[in-house]
């Protein structure tokens, strides 16, 4: 009951804010020029109406999750709400998940949305719908969990824009996180190795959520990186939850 | 069981630097007993919000044992027992009054027919039923204490703690606000609040507390406190002009007001000399008053100390 009051509270406050409508406006108008792109492209249409489309929605999705996770909780404390909440029998921890889950869901509510508009383009310009794009938004839902999670860690200890900092470039290490593995095979000594494993295991993965290629090249997808996805990012939003909790718990509001 | 119980509370702040630590809470002792309404003062600075946000958890004591009906403060089942108003009270502008309430009765997990009819209430009780439906960033100070009021009681809260309720009414709504704390009591509710207006204070607490640089330097039933203490005498006369009697004696208070002299003798014993001066002097005197302590009084007497 009170998870699901600061979850729907914090879904409201996002749709309620215009910033909001704007992103997913801006969503839909890129990923729909992708069809006039696409009528000036020489060769496969449906390649590039897919190519930009879906850039275009996990550009936005993405803008979305970290401008609205940022403020999540330090408007709280800023704006002095968070004592309403805390006064009252409101867990610390009840207090993140609740905020967590009230994002997820408005991130869900977007790129659904979202989603459903690409669709109908997709349609009425190829004539058929490619069900795997509905796995391609899957996983991009997984990939903004993690993201609204990191965003939400560094929100509940250091201002907006130091918190909009951390968490684009978490993300733009984690899109290219894969480097870090080819990088520890090459490293020679013990000390070097165990640095090499450490940041690729402690930093953000965020290439495993990516099947754009498969999907417009029409690939076969993998079943069993798809659920080393899921399991990867329930294990590392859950990590970055628990650990955004125990600083929130330390933290007094003078 | 006392309502509050708070023993050696202690809590310090470090400075910017994390060098220096200032002592905010330097050991403060407070009962307070169930069914009383119970007035927390001090000035600016002095520890007073500090002690609120303790009570409520929002910060750690370094060191004391806060008790709310017998129960530690900063347990959840104890906070479902408390009811807070804080100072200018901060809420989502982008919910409705009716909202507001809809959202806090359900952190206390009240059943949505219980909230629904409380909801009613309690707008009504705060005088905001036609507003419910206007989102609360358009609402004035007033308002939003009015609202604030509404949604600390939402649950019937056992223990009442309000930090400054009086700030941002009118005269109006004052009256209404020390109406409805007394018919609280009246309900066998604890009621704990800060205040600067000592006036409305004076009109409704059965004990105070008087906090200056963190510790708590007067406390106790505020009839023992002003009831009989007299300030001054002030006699007011005719036919005798201020400076006749400031060249008869240069330390006598006095004024002149509405072609009336009034003078301000400092006890009975003064008083009766200068009657007897002005008996002398052929003055007509119109009324001796004993003016007695009042709450403002005491207070500055603590903080000129």
């Amino acid at each position: 009951m009170k998870l699901k009051a600061i979850a729907f509270n914090t879904f409201k406050e996002a749709v309620r804010n215009k910033v909001f409508y704007l992103l997913v406006v801006l969503g839909i108008t890129s990923a729909v020029s992708s069809l006039v792109i696409s009528m000036l492209t020489l060769g496969d249409k449906e390649k590039v109406l897919k190519d930009v489309g879906l850039a275009s929605i996990d550009f936005f999705s993405v803008l979305i999750a970290i401008f609205t996770g940022i403020n999540l909780v330090f408007k709280e404390i800023d704006k002095r709400t968070i004592f309403n909440i805390l006064s009252k029998p409101v867990s610390r921890a009840g207090f993140i998940i609740g905020k967590f889950f009230g994002l997820a869901l408005t991130l869900l509510v977007a790129l659904t949305s979202m989603a459903v508009i690409f669709f109908i383009f997709l349609l009425i310009s190829t004539g058929n719908i490619d069900l795997s794009i509905l796995i391609y938004f899957f996983l991009l839902y997984l990939q903004l969990l993690i993201i609204t999670a990191i965003s939400i860690l560094f929100s509940s200890f250091s201002t907006p824009i130091l918190s909009s900092i951390f968490t684009i470039s978490l993300y733009l290490i984690g899109q290219v996180s894969w480097t870090f593995n080819e990088f520890k095979s090459q490293i020679k000594g013990p000390v070097q190795q165990a640095i090499g494993y450490f940041f690729y295991y402690i930093l953000p993965n965020l290439d495993k959520f990516n099947i754009k290629n498969d999907i417009v090249l029409k690939t076969s997808l993998d079943g069993y990186s798809i659920i080393n996805g899921i399991l990867y990012a329930v294990c590392y939003t859950t990590a970055l939850l628990v650990l955004a909790i125990l600083i929130f718990n330390k933290k007094e509001f003078q | 069981m006392h309502a509050l119980e708070i023993t050696g509370l202690k809590k310090s702040f470090k400075s910017n630097f994390l060098i220096k630590k200032f002592q905010i809470l330097k050991g403060i002792d407070i009962r307070v007993e169930k069914g009383e309404i119970y007035g927390f003062l001090g000035p600016n600075g002095a520890g007073k919000t500090t002690t609120i946000k303790c009570i409520l958890g929002l910060i750690r004591p370094d060191a004391g044992d806060i008790r709310i009906l017998g129960d530690l403060a900063n347990q959840i089942k104890t906070k479902a027992r408390i009811g807070f108003l804080p100072e200018q009270p901060y809420f989502y502008d982008y919910l409705t009054a009716e909202e507001l309430l809809n959202f806090t009765g359900m952190l206390f997990s009240l059943p949505s027919k219980v909230i629904a009819e409380r909801t009613k209430r309690l707008l009504e009780l705060v005088g905001l039923t036609k507003k419910k439906d206007i989102k609360l960033r358009k609402f004035s100070k007033g308002m939003i204490q009015r609202v604030g009021l509404a949604h600390t009681l939402i649950h019937e809260p056992e223990f009442i703690i309000l930090d400054e309720p009086f700030s941002g009414l009118d005269p109006i709504g004052r009256k209404e606000l020390r109406d409805i704390i007394l018919s609280l009591k009246d309900e066998g509710k604890t009621i704990f609040f800060s205040s600067h207006i000592l006036q409305d204070m004076e009109l409704m607490v059965d004990r105070v507390g008087i906090i200056l640089d963190g510790i708590i330097k007067k406390e106790g039933k505020l009839s023992d406190l002003i009831s009989h203490s007299v300030k001054c005498f002030e006699i007011v006369l005719t036919g005798i002009d201020p400076d006749t009697i400031t060249r008869w004696n240069p330390s006598v208070e006095c004024l002149l007001r509405d072609e009336q002299t009034i003078i301000k003798a400092a006890n009975s014993d003064e008083s009766n000399s200068i009657i007897r001066w002005i008996s002398g002097q052929n003055g007509k005197i119109l009324s001796v008053t004993p003016v007695k302590m009042t709450l403002e009084d005491i207070f500055l007497e603590e903080i000129l100390q």
